[in-house]
């Protein structure tokens, strides 16, 4: 392995090397690893949430069906498809480094994603979020048991308890992730990555799919409860 | 440097004046309070963990002061609070962190024949991390303390404690990412950092027990994290999950905040067991017996320790089945620590046994661990947690794991490596007498709990009949006692640090590879990454040949 | 660099299925399959997922500790909803007070 004078020399090459690695193969293998066993973390962070909401679905889930289906499937839809773009865009600027493509390339779609991510979260905070305020749907402030819920009423607060936590906490998640895209933007910018060099990339890449995995389980668990035919009129 | 040839000769280490190594290369504040190298954190660890230790025994000095009298001396909401910060300070920020963030942010990439961890910046952040969410706790604990019990249970801590709930709860919240960043630090290390050589069955029984300690951290720590913040929502936002108004079920919050706090327990004593492993096979001079069985053991009851946690909630209102199906694993979750038992144990017999403070530690650590787990029997059978649940049988219990456990390994860890710390030898008179005095002090302490809960007095109670008056006299004498014994380490071990006798690289003659290097060691640790060839644990007396 | 190159029309082939997925989860949920529309929406959420993981997240050409690491915290987690339930759900089947009929769940008594 030799001493640490050839050591250095041998890694004196790269300016992101890290010195308690033996090469770059081994640092960006540890990161890569690294990032999943935090998403494993993540897996149970949200997973608890998850467990509790399945519990109250199972024991109220007239109420959640009436929650559901009070929900604007139209804004879920469109922003699961605007937040699924969002990680093509993320997957093609890593691609973008992988092929050596420059700098500018992996921004713009860097960007792109960005701009996805910020459309969600326009429309899930200012046309969802702001509808529900004032339709009296937001607990502990201002809601309101509507009389046409029957007794399973009693329990649509629980619904949209965990309806703003869920999605709460899973905006939370983009609101930290769209700063750190953005450092990583600034960084392609300045050409720091490339086929040799695209880490940090694939490490935020890997987060930033794990938001989508998110949603993409909680667009049917909150606004596909029970099937919509009741808003068509079924029974 | 031109005295690097010299220091490459194995065993042999200049006088410490001439070289420079990570306590000597820099003396700067700012060089510790921004430095990457895990053996500064692991220091920085070990002020911040000492200290909230003493902040935790303080409560319990006030608690066991209460106690001398039937009557209490204190409020019972006094007392409430006496116990949560107890509970909580112990728990989130000594036990926890304590083995993990010290003798293993200092050893693992030491004993893996590394440089440093895979991430040393998220090292750096985890105590920094730490240190926030202490600050957190002790404003909580200034600012009028919390009383809901260390376990937080709902409804009373969202609806209808009027204590520092949030700050409290937040505390945890942020000390537990602390401990998810360590954990996936040691995780990413231990794959993929080993020196040339070293496959997973050459590695000291050490790593074994961190990397299992961390899966828990990795996988239960979120849950709590996840808890606590809906906790705090409801509490700030008068509404949520847990509020029975509008359906919520208190217990769903047992089911949550147990999911973790169940296999805490494992994390705050399986880093213990590694030591264990450690400090037998060095005090005896012998292989351990039965590596495998203690390797696999680790990570079974890292497994196992998921499936029990239901045990904690028999008498709360869970289903029968439910605590039918918890009370079976429970049981299955002793066999890996009795394992485990057996082959230390087996470890000792015809070794060639010496009496350090390290060797009295892990002497008792065996006795009070198994004292400890045994107890933990009649908890997990149904019948008869009815009648302990909430008593002070489940207090002794759980300290004699904890204290007479944890503790215990965590002192014989400290002083075992001390050495190589510091580079400082400890008065090894005063440590075997401070251990003698532990050992007796915590005795007095908690085998009279084990009656007192067996008669039927309440724990978390500021007054007791008079007929427990004699027992909880008794087991408040022997707090003072454990508190002297306590208090006597911390002395000597200050001292050492300027007047110790100076350490060689290996004072115990122990094997290993962070004995190899000099004590303290340089910031790289390895002057060339080492080759490993031989088995872990590779002294002269085997079991085999012990038979033989 | 080892890794293996996703060919782009790998990725916008991911991407169409991803949207012809939703488009079915929301179109079935206006159908009445009664029972079924959980599991069938609980379903295609899971293959978007598995296609997420496997070629956004590049797991498909990823070393197998990679995939355990996500098994492990899947399973982990079915751990909690699992055992949370069986307590939850069998609140319900508390004995009777006539011992032999501790064995006879009352059946559709959960709500």
């Amino acid at each position: 392995m030799g001493d640490m004078a050839t050591h250095n020399a041998h890694h004196a090459q790269h300016e992101a090397f890290q010195h308690q690695f033996e090469d770059m193969e081994q640092q960006r293998g540890a990161g890569t690893f690294g990032m999943w066993v935090f998403l494993a973390q993540e897996i149970m962070f949200f997973g608890g949430i998850f467990a509790a909401y399945i519990v109250y679905r199972a024991l109220y889930h007239d109420s959640f069906e009436i929650g559901s289906n009070l929900l604007n499937v139209k804004f879920g839809a469109a922003n699961t498809v605007v937040l699924i773009a969002s990680s093509l865009t993320m997957a093609l600027a890593i691609h973008a480094a992988q092929i050596g493509k420059k700098g500018k390339t992996q921004v713009m779609y860097l960007l792109l994603t960005v701009l996805l991510g910020v459309i969600f979260l326009a429309v899930k905070f200012t046309f969802e979020w702001t509808a529900d305020y004032h339709e009296h749907l937001i607990p502990g402030f201002g809601f309101v048991v509507r009389p046409e819920w029957g007794h399973s009423g009693y329990h649509v607060p629980m619904f949209f308890s965990f309806y703003f936590f869920m999605t709460g906490l899973h905006a939370l998640h983009m609101i930290v992730g769209i700063p750190i895209i953005l450092v990583i933007a600034t960084m392609a910018w300045r050409n720091r990555f490339n086929e040799v060099y695209y880490a940090p990339l694939e490490m935020v890449g890997l987060y930033w799919h794990f938001v989508d995995i998110v949603w993409i389980f909680l667009f049917p668990l909150l606004y596909l409860v029970g099937g919509r035919y009741l808003s068509i009129g079924g029974h | 440097m031109s005295t690097t040839v010299i220091a490459e000769i194995p065993g042999h280490q200049l006088p410490s004046e001439e070289r420079v190594n990570y306590l000597t290369v820099d003396h700067s504040v700012k060089s510790w309070l921004l430095t990457h190298d895990h053996k500064r954190i692991a220091l920085l660890y070990l002020v911040s963990i000492t200290l909230m230790f003493f902040v935790g025994g303080f409560f319990a000095v006030l608690m066991r002061l209460n106690l001398i009298e039937p009557t209490g001396l204190v409020a019972p909401e006094t007392y409430n609070k006496l116990f949560s910060m107890h509970g909580i300070i112990m728990v989130f920020f000594f036990l926890v962190p304590s083995i993990p963030a010290t003798l293993g942010n200092f050893l693992v990439p030491m004993m893996i024949g590394a440089r440093d961890l895979a991430f040393p910046r998220i090292n750096l952040l985890s105590w920094y991390i730490y240190i926030i969410g202490a600050a957190f706790t002790m404003y909580a604990v200034i600012s009028g303390g919390v009383d809901t019990g260390w376990t937080f249970y709902t409804p009373y801590s969202s609806t209808f404690s009027h204590s520092q709930v949030i700050p409290a709860a937040v505390g945890v919240f942020v000390t537990g990412f602390s401990s998810i960043l360590t954990g996936l630090n040691f995780i990413v290390t231990i794959h993929k950092m080993r020196a040339p050589g070293l496959t997973w069955f050459r590695l000291p029984l050490f790593i074994w027990a961190m990397y299992a300690t961390s899966v828990i951290f990795i996988l239960g720590t979120p849950v709590i994290a996840i808890t606590l913040f809906l906790l705090g929502l409801e509490r700030l936002l008068h509404i949520g999950i847990f509020d029975p108004a509008i359906g919520g079920d208190p217990i769903l919050f047992q089911h949550m905040f147990w999911f973790y706090s169940h296999p805490a327990v494992y994390i705050m004593i399986l880093p213990g067991m590694g030591v264990m492993s450690e400090l037998i096979t060095a005090f005896s001079r012998k292989r351990i017996f039965g590596y495998t069985f203690v390797a696999f053991s680790s990570l079974a009851i890292a497994v196992i320790s998921f499936l029990v946690w239901g045990h904690h909630m028999f008498v709360t209102g869970q289903s029968v089945y439910a605590g039918l199906i918890f009370s079976v694993l429970s049981f299955m979750v002793a066999i890996p620590s009795a394992i485990k038992v057996f082959n230390w144990t087996a470890t000792l017999y015809k070794g060639s046994i010496s009496y350090e403070a390290p060797m009295l530690y892990a002497l008792g650590f065996i006795g009070l661990f198994t004292m400890g787990g045994l107890t933990g029997l009649f908890l997990a059978s149904l019948a008869t947690d009815v009648h302990l649940n909430g008593t002070y049988f489940i207090v002794a219990h759980f300290h004699y794991i904890m204290v007479g456990g944890a503790v215990m390994a965590y002192l014989g860890g400290l002083h075992f490596w001390w050495p190589k710390i510091t580079g400082r030898l400890y008065p090894d008179g005063w440590a075997r007498f401070a251990a003698l005095v532990i050992f007796v002090g915590f005795n007095l302490t908690f085998f009279p709990q084990f009656v007192l809960g067996y008669l039927g007095m309440p724990r978390r109670y500021a007054v007791y009949p008079s007929e427990f008056q004699v027992l909880n006299v008794m087991s408040s004498a022997g707090a003072s006692i454990l508190g002297v014994g306590y208090i006597i380490p911390l002395v000597y071990f200050i001292w050492s640090f300027k007047y110790g006798p100076i350490a060689g690289p290996n004072p115990w003659g122990a094997k290993g590879l962070e004995w190899t290097t000099p004590s303290p060691p340089p910031t790289e640790n390895f002057e060339e990454v080492p080759i490993v060839t031989e088995q872990a644990y590779n002294y002269a007396g085997t079991s085999e040949s012990a038979h033989g | 660099m080892s890794a293996h190159v996703v060919p782009v029309k790998t990725y916008v082939g991911v991407f169409l299925a991803l949207m012809v997925l939703t488009g079915l989860t929301t179109g079935v949920a206006f159908i009445d399959l009664h029972a079924w529309n959980t599991p069938v929406a609980l379903a295609i959420a899971v293959v978007k997922m598995v296609l997420v993981v496997l070629f956004f997240m590049h797991v498909k050409y990823s070393p197998g500790l990679t995939k355990m690491v996500i098994v492990a915290g899947f399973f982990f987690l079915a751990l909690l909803v699992a055992f949370t339930l069986a307590d939850e759900l069998t609140r319900v089947w508390s004995p009777q007070v006539h011992g032999w009929s501790i064995l006879l769940p009352v059946l559709p008594g959960w709500f």
